[in-house]
């Protein structure tokens, strides 16, 4: 067992740099689970309007608002993230004419993609209010629209937010992908000791998977706390 | 722009065989995997629920470490594992099989042992990988079904006088597993697209056959547009046979 090569990397994995003097990690490129975290939470952030647009379309009654997101939902969810990254990695360049950072690349993908399946969780998060929220808010005199801003969608996020941070923690495990561009994350600063120090893989793969479930379960005790304070505010059936 | 489209190119000859290869092999790796995260899903799941403290330890440790870790990392693991998690026993006896045996031994059109490779470690590993990660997955799902059915149901078939594993097996299975069918098929297409990152292996499954083709045709765009359409012909197909079994065994509100 050679659990120091693991542990003299750690600061590798944890920001990507081996120098003595510690810069701070934003101010170069970001780096090991530094960047994974970036990319997570970019992603989330970015799915979240992408998906809540793509929800709230898939619930119109126009048939051609309605359709695209259809689409988008349907044959995003039908593809494995990877088939997307590599699919835009050689589409982009077709389009601008020249090739995209894989930063950038990945961070768009995770966005994409994850949109697709929030979009669905927010369908589920205002579907399953009760109906009469709805009738309420429009007998009080607010538009649909307002009723929605203003009512609906409020509660709407409390429902959807276990399922929310679920894909948040699957979206923080796919950051892994990234590695397969090069983007010099978590993953593939696991690549780069594994292939450096030819006799400790094993310990350092289960150091990088460690370190995933670290953040994934600070995620998930988070959400449960988040959960409850916001339960207060929720609308019950009587 | 100055990229020129082959469409026709990818449904003749070398591409149209790599994919039809790499379609075949994504389904058995899946197929593969499938059955065996089930059995390992159920153990889990049973371990889960017995009286005794360790076996729940480890059954909790099993499914939030395997849940929450990228199947990404878990495959490099798997594979650098392998010297460890492939007995010396089974690895002589595959030596002494081709010592025997020199011509291939195939199963599922896999060359386990050949004249190239003793033992395709990268395929095995692979599908232990995606066999455990997604394992724990329906071992949570088949727990939460089963925990869907109210306690009563159990109380009640004890009073009629069935004995606890009688109880399981005629009243609460029957009922946790129309919950449980949904949910499970929707896992193995998770599974389905989630064997694609086998590919980082050279395992040569759909995905890698795309980048094949897009290393050797030169043609990435429509390699991985076709990849793309037939995942999701896939999906398409699995999501339509969830609704046809939810029409026919819509689950009635029976307390």
């Amino acid at each position: 067992m050679h659990w120091d090569i693991a542990f003299d990397n750690l600061d590798y994995f944890l920001y990507g740099t081996t120098t003595l003097d510690w810069h701070f990690p934003f101010v170069h490129n970001p780096e090991g689970m530094v960047a994974s975290v970036i990319l997570a939470f970019f992603g989330i952030f970015g799915a979240f309007w992408i998906g809540l647009a793509a929800g709230l379309m898939r619930m119109s009654r126009r048939w051609w608002v309605k359709l695209p997101a259809v689409c988008y939902i349907e044959v995003i969810r039908g593809m494995p993230l990877l088939l997307l990254i590599f699919w835009f990695y050689y589409l982009a360049p077709v389009i601008t004419g020249e090739t995209m950072p894989a930063f950038s690349t990945t961070m768009f993908c995770f966005m994409v993609f994850t949109g697709a399946y929030v979009g669905e969780i927010v369908r589920a998060g205002v579907k399953a209010l009760p109906k009469g929220q709805m009738e309420a808010a429009r007998s009080t005199g607010l538009s649909h629209v307002q009723a929605m801003q203003l009512v609906i969608l409020p509660q709407a996020l409390r429902n959807m937010i276990p399922s929310f941070v679920n894909q948040f923690v699957s979206l923080t495990k796919d950051t892994s992908l990234a590695a397969i561009l090069g983007v010099i994350e978590l993953t593939r600063t696991g690549i780069q000791v594994d292939n450096r120090e030819m006799v400790a893989s094993f310990e350092i793969w289960i150091t990088i998977a460690c370190l995933y479930f670290m953040i994934c379960y600070i995620l998930t005790s988070y959400s449960r706390r988040l959960e409850a304070q916001l339960s207060r505010y929720q609308a019950r059936d009587r | 722009m100055d990229y020129t489209f082959h469409w026709a190119r990818m449904f003749t000859g070398e591409p149209a065989q790599w994919m039809w290869e790499g379609f075949c092999t994504t389904m058995q790796i899946s197929t593969i995997s499938l059955v065996g995260a089930m059995m390992l899903g159920v153990v889990i799941c049973v371990m889960r629920m017995t009286p005794f403290k360790p076996f729940q330890w480890f059954s909790f440790a099993f499914t939030e470490f395997f849940r929450n870790t990228p199947l990404l990392v878990q495959i490099f693991f798997w594979y650098n594992a392998s010297s460890f998690v492939i007995p010396k026993a089974i690895n002589d006896w595959m030596n002494d099989l081709y010592y025997w045996f020199p011509g291939p031994f195939t199963l599922f059109g896999h060359h386990f042992v050949g004249e190239w490779m003793l033992f395709n470690v990268e395929l095995f590993m692979g599908i232990i990988a995606l066999t455990v990660y997604t394992s724990a997955f329906i071992a949570e799902e088949i727990r939460a079904g089963i925990f869907s059915i109210p306690k009563n149901q159990l109380e009640a078939s004890r009073a009629v006088g069935l004995s606890f594993l009688q109880g399981y097996r005629y009243v609460i299975l029957p009922q946790a597993l129309r919950i449980v069918i949904p949910p499970l098929i929707s896992q193995a297409l998770n599974l389905i697209k989630n064997s694609s990152l086998v590919m980082v292996l050279g395992v040569t499954d759909l995905m890698y056959q795309a980048t094949q083709i897009e290393s050797y045709h030169a043609m990435p765009f429509e390699a991985f547009t076709v990849a793309l359409l037939i995942y999701l012909a896939i999906s398409l197909v699995v999501s339509f046979c969830i609704t046809m079994y939810n029409k026919h065994f819509m689950i009635q509100v029976m307390y």
